[in-house]
């Protein structure tokens, strides 16, 4: 069971609150796509992915990187029951669209500095922790209908 | 994942900026991860105080950035250049090589928090390759 204190709490709600998700879904996803890219193998429908400058212009990947903010703050308003709120999405990921687990964590690392450039002096030590602990809580429940 | 001449090119051209204000970016990278990563503080359980206002923390966070400056300079022959660092690592200090990857990752919050819209996907990519590079040829000593 994931116990969260008053103030992890206080602290996701308020990085989430602070997002502009249309602007960081599409950055944290592109950031993946070139510095991971082995993990463009999973969005071989979605066009062009030549080089950076095509993955940062491709609006499927925006739009994409749109529902995966949207799909984490699912998460934010169920913090209690992440792994209940994600057992579908768990299920997609394993069966449909058999995504290596270990992909999660990179989107994760992404997301996490895109969301320390853009609060700077803001984003303390306390909050990493805190929001890289969320992180692995979704990554964790993300992972759990993989069998 | 070798670094290409583009890599090289970048992570030289953004280190300039990065070593300015190396003083703060390797004690505060290195303070991230004993806090966020509290299974590395093993490795530094000589010391009684590692929480963010440590002084030992600091100095060490120097001394890191002075070896990744290092790095930097022997960017084309990692494994020779870097041969002192991996005998310690490897035979005084037996740290774990994932615990690497730790430590970049923080670096990498820690220069995104500064350097902002700068630190670009491109950027990123480039730092994190060398910096792969860097643990690899810390490494290399180790079997």
């Amino acid at each position: 069971m994931v116990v969260w204190t008053e103030s992890e709490l206080s602290i996701i709600n308020s990085i989430f609150s602070s997002l502009d998700y249309e602007d960081i879904g599409p950055k944290a996803l592109c950031r993946c796509l070139i510095v991971y890219p082995w993990t463009q193998r999973y969005f071989g429908g979605f066009g062009n992915l030549y080089n950076a400058a095509a993955i940062k212009s491709n609006p499927n990947i925006a739009a994409h990187g749109i529902k995966i903010l949207h799909g984490l703050d699912r998460a934010v308003k169920n913090m209690d029951s992440i792994k209940e709120t994600y057992a579908e999405l768990s299920t997609l990921h394993s069966e449909k669209l058999h995504v290596d687990p270990d992909n999660f964590t990179l989107l994760g690392n992404c997301l996490t500095i895109e969301i320390a450039a853009k609060l700077g002096d803001g984003f303390t030590a306390e909050t990493q922790g805190t929001f890289q602990k969320f992180m692995a809580v979704v990554v964790n429940a993300l992972g759990k209908q993989y069998h | 994942m070798s670094l290409t001449d583009n890599d090289i090119a970048t992570v030289k051209a953004i280190w300039p900026k990065i070593a300015k204000v190396a003083n703060e970016v390797g004690p505060e990278s290195l303070a991230r991860m004993l806090c966020i990563y509290p299974q590395t503080k093993i490795y530094f359980s000589h010391w009684s105080d590692l929480s963010i206002q440590s002084t030992k923390v600091k100095e060490h966070g120097v001394v890191i950035m002075k070896g990744l400056s290092l790095a930097v300079e022997k960017i084309n022959d990692m494994a020779n250049g870097l041969q002192d660092l991996s005998q310690k690592h490897a035979f005084q200090m037996r740290v774990d090589p994932a615990n690497f990857r730790l430590l970049s990752q923080c670096i990498h919050v820690v220069l995104a928090k500064r350097f902002k819209a700068e630190y670009t996907p491109e950027v990123h990519l480039a730092m994190d390759k060398f910096l792969s590079n860097v643990a690899l040829a810390i490494a290399e000593k180790y079997r």
